[in-house]
């Protein structure tokens, strides 16, 4: 059988002559089975642009199943990485550039819309060789099909070149094709050795001499064979301070560490145990504890445990987890107990994506408990957010006596970005365990009633000895059924967060402060979000987006900021009816999360444009919604 | 406000406490119930041990034994039904210097905290696990509970409870790292208190099942037990729990038990109502050793951990 050739546009120009493309930015996606690779691949990539000074956003691209069969659409397993010459806060929109090392996995990502016409596919052709006639057929179908919707597919010989330097080239080809893209988007060199080094130094010297062997021979390949070779210019930072690059969830961790919680009890669930399993590496060196419970609500029994005791502790779980723990977090604020409650975001209701991203808990982490449950509920937008929201809920818990909900998402959490180094300070670590006696004139609950405030005693203070109770009390913390206790009970919890609301400020406008239209969003959208608006703005459209941390108490000024929009609606990745669905109607259409809050609040006629797709927003779809919703007012007017 | 007062630990030897610092407020249990015997025996043993009332805590989940932590002057946690031992095991992990007590019931261990129990258990966390066995749901007014007897008639099951009881002895002795399981009766309060004294003594977790008298909803279930003590098994055995002369005369039906055999306890738990320790490991290491490491770690060396975490991702 012979074998087929590259069918390549061969370089015309000379080296002397030829020079790379400049351009903004790319999206580059390299999709595999699982075991291939394609995501160390891709983190190098990534971590080398980042060290060039691009602004860097890579997510993973995870098959839904443990293991899925080779060359199926669910098994794609891969990696996206957007870079480029300014701040990367998403994973944007439809793909530029992918190495697919099979065909099949690419039909998952066209079916989820992650490529567009002009999309280049730089496809391993081993296949057309195979023995089995029917992934020869397989192949050459796809490659046609994939042509005739506009992607322009390279056929190329990854395999056979890698073959040359290692007898076992799917262990190897991942770094062939970091070598290939490192030529195309003129990556250092050195650099990317140096990863390679610094990924393979434990397995020995050999390993990586040959890792490195691979990126060259995959460097020389693009360069010999493809018309493909541009220059990404760094990103001008404002600041000089170092970086950091982690996911989302390493960044939850790192905030614990940073905040002085030191007990992290957790059951596994995902997405959010990627957050458990980086604190299980290195939680102990600063003196902290994870600990795998038996079940979610044991999780949250033993770290309200452990905040009863004194050390403040942290729980993190998702939907499903959170729905378990409700009876402990409506303990937590009846016998108000510090506790901090990280949640990680996936589609829901019931087991529903857990892969995926969805903003769907809102109302449950502020409604979920029967009762009158109020505690403090905020949002991470960022990455760099997971870090720091995680000290200051810490702050907040101990400050408010009250369990606070960090709500994060699986696109956050498997997102990976740099930002700035964080800081260590001494006095975000939790102070010593309070010992000394306790002035027994003052009650455990001796609410202030313009704050709702109360000092606690701690378990092993003298003389503050009370019985904790999750029955209604006094301020002795005496089971109290009568009118007035229960009545002055509910109203001290809830006047706390009152006290908190009133040391917030407004938020920041993105945009100019009034105009035609308020985009408002929460969590991981941010970048999307602020992309979309930045884009429409520079095309005259007046357009401004705010984005809320704090979504119980919600942010001041919302009625006087929304007052200077003419229409305001929020972006968020949960459901709602949309306003043209069959039956529906303005008497009962179901709104989404945060635009049923702000309606309620407010009482300001907030629409809301969201989709369950599992999909992080991308900036393209806010876009057009943007200058659609614009050129339709326009056309009312 | 915050650090240990220096001189704090002098004071110790000069306090003295009383029943008086180990009691608040009148218990609200029925009259006649098993309850207030238990009650009266913890604060001895508190009184007799000199515990600090203020490094004791009395963990519980939701049941009339539950109300136990209420009435002691130390300091207490009264949580959710069924969830005292995660709370209790918590409690425990980052400060191994409190000691930990907790009263669950028949229905709040053994039904609704049932994997809490088996796991508690396997933790092995010190602390001195008291349940109140009534066979059958008092707080809610007599409802079938795990160990009520089978063909008992409650307000869930007029005709007759349809199933066999759950044996928590047999269960508890069939976890992994079961270190002390004992069985005792509310209405010897001299075995009572040996027992929860035995069990206190024990660095580990200590289950005592303790049959308890609700003359409200179950009298039935244990009257044959009180008036014929020979339908109960004392267990005997010098490394068993201490037994005075009047004891060994009141239950005819005896049998030497060394608590160190595993078997035996299985064989005597499956097939009569012991009275006694069971089993008594004091060998199994306990989670509190794992789950406290670090607790004392300086601000100094937590701020190289910090930033060594930060180099880790440093580009």
């Amino acid at each position: 059988m012979s074998k087929p050739s590259n069918n390549l546009q061969m370089v015309e120009n000379s080296e002397a002559t030829k020079v790379p493309v400049r351009i903004d930015e790319h999206i580059v996606e390299i999709v595999s089975d699982s075991g291939e690779g394609a995501q160390k691949a891709g983190q190098t990539f990534g971590t080398v642009s980042a060290k060039m000074g691009n602004g860097v956003w890579t997510v993973e691209i995870i098959p839904a199943e443990i293991k899925p069969p080779a060359r199926s659409p669910a098994g794609a397993s891969g990696i996206r990485i957007r870079l480029g010459s300014h701040n990367m806060t998403n994973m944007g929109d439809a793909a530029d550039l992918v190495v697919a090392l099979n065909e099949q996995v690419l039909y998952s990502r066209i079916a989820t819309h992650a490529y567009k016409p002009g999309t280049v596919i730089l496809l391993e052709n081993k296949w057309i060789t195979d023995p089995d006639p029917k992934i020869r057929e397989q192949y050459q179908s796809a490659v046609a099909e994939f042509r005739e919707n506009g992607l322009i597919v390279h056929e190329l010989a990854m395999e056979d070149e890698c073959l040359k330097l290692t007898p076992r080239p799917r262990l190897g080809k991942n770094m062939f094709v970091l070598g290939m893209l490192s030529y195309i988007y003129s990556r250092d060199a050195e650099k990317a050795n140096h990863e390679i080094d610094l990924t393979f130094a434990r397995k020995g010297e050999k390993v990586v001499h040959l890792n490195q062997q691979l990126w060259k021979a995959g460097y020389e390949f693009a360069k010999e064979n493809l018309d493909y070779w541009y220059e990404i210019p760094p990103w001008e930072r404002e600041t000089t301070k170092p970086l950091i690059v982690t996911s989302g969830n390493q960044a939850l961790g790192l905030g614990v560490m940073a905040s002085g919680m030191d007990l992290v009890s957790m059951y596994p669930i995902t997405p959010a145990t990627s957050a458990s399993h980086y604190l299980a590496e290195v939680f102990h060196n600063i003196g902290g504890f994870v600990h795998q419970a038996e079940d979610e609500i044991a999780a949250i029994g033993f770290a309200i445990g452990s905040s009863f005791a004194g050390k403040t502790a942290c729980t993190i779980t998702s939907g499903p987890g959170l729905a378990l723990k409700t009876e402990f977090v409506a303990l937590a604020v009846m016998a108000e107990i510090p506790l901090v409650i990280a949640v990680v975001q996936r589609g829901g209701p019931s087991t529903g994506l857990p892969t995926k991203v969805e903003q769907g808990d809102l109302l449950a982490s502020l409604y979920g408990e029967p009762g009158d449950a109020p505690k403090v509920v905020i949002a991470a937008a960022t990455i760099e957010e997971c870090v720091h929201f995680v000290i200051m809920a810490r702050k907040l818990a101990e400050t408010f006596r009250t369990p606070v909900i960090l709500l994060t998402d699986a696109n956050l959490a498997t997102g990976v970005q740099p930002y700035p180094r964080p800081e260590a300070k001494a006095e975000w670590f939790a102070s010593p365990i309070d010992q000394s006696p306790w002035d027994k004139g003052v009650d455990p609950f001796q609410w202030n009633e313009e704050t709702g405030l109360s000092p606690r005693p701690i378990v092993g203070q003298p003389g503050g000895e009370y019985v904790l109770t999750g029955l209604a009390h006094t301020t002795e913390s005496k089971v109290a059924y009568d009118r007035e206790s229960n009545q002055r009970g509910c109203n001290m919890r809830s006047r706390k967060l009152a006290a908190l609301w009133s040391t917030l400020k407004p938020p920041e406008i993105h945009g100019s402060p009034e105009g035609e239209l308020l985009l408002v969003g929460w969590g991981s959208t941010l970048g999307a979000i602020e992309e979309a608006v930045d884009k429409a703005r520079a095309e005259g459209y007046k357009v401004s987006s705010l984005h809320l941390r704090f979504l119980s108490p919600l942010e001041p000024g919302l009625e006087e900021i929304f007052s200077r929009f003419k229409n305001i609606f929020t972006i968020e990745i949960n459901y709602s009816d949309e306003a043209d669905a069959p039956l529906i109607t303005p008497g009962n259409r179901r709104y989404s999360q945060l635009s049923i809050l702000l309606r309620a609040q407010t009482l300001v006629d907030v629409d809301c444009w969201t989709n369950v797709h599992g999909q992080p927003m991308q900036p393209g779809l806010i876009y057009d919604e943007i200058t659609r919703r614009l050129n339709a007012m326009k056309g009312e007017s | 406000m915050f650090g240990l007062k220096a001189d704090w630990s002098l004071d110790i030897k000069q306090r003295y406490f009383s029943l008086g610092d180990y009691t608040a407020g009148e218990a609200r249990w029925c009259p006649g119930c098993g309850d207030h015997g238990v009650l009266t025996v913890v604060q001895r043993i508190c009184r007799d041990e000199q515990l600090l009332p203020e490094k004791t805590v009395a963990v519980s989940g939701i049941g009339c034994s539950s109300r136990l932590p209420h009435y002691m002057g130390t300091y207490g946690f009264h949580g959710l039904h069924g969830r005292a031992l995660p709370v209790a095991c918590g409690i425990k992990s980052r400060r191994p210097d409190l000691d930990v007590w907790v009263a669950t019931g028949d229905g709040d261990c053994y039904s609704i905290g049932t994997g809490h129990w088996i796991h508690a258990v396997r933790y092995n966390m010190d602390m001195t696990v008291l349940v109140f066995d009534n066979s059958v749901y008092g707080l809610t007014k007599k409802q079938t509970s795990p160990t009520t007897p089978i063909g008992f008639q409650s307000n869930t099951h007029p005709q007759g409870a349809p199933l066999e009881p759950l044996n928590p002895l047999t269960v508890t002795l069939g976890i992994s790292n079961v270190s002390f399981v004992a069985q005792t009766i509310d209405w010897n309060p001299v075995h009572l208190y040996e027992t929860i004294k035995a069990a206190h003594n024990h660095k580990g977790f200590s289950l005592v099942n303790i049959l308890q008298r609700c003359p409200v909803y179950s009298d039935n279930v244990f009257k044959h037990l009180q008036e014929d003590p020979s339908q109960l098994l004392l267990l005997t055995h010098e490394k068993g729990i201490h037994l005075e002369k009047s004891l060994l005369r009141l239950f005819p039906n005896q049998q030497e038990h060394d608590p160190l055999n595993m078997s035996e306890a299985y064989d005597i738990a499956d097939q009569n109502v012991p009275v006694g320790l069971l089993y008594h490991n004091p060998d199994v290491p306990c989670y509190e050793d794992i789950s406290s490491q670090g607790k004392d770690m300086g601000i100094d060396d937590k701020l190289v951990a910090l930033n060594a975490a930060y180099d880790q991702f440093a580009i």
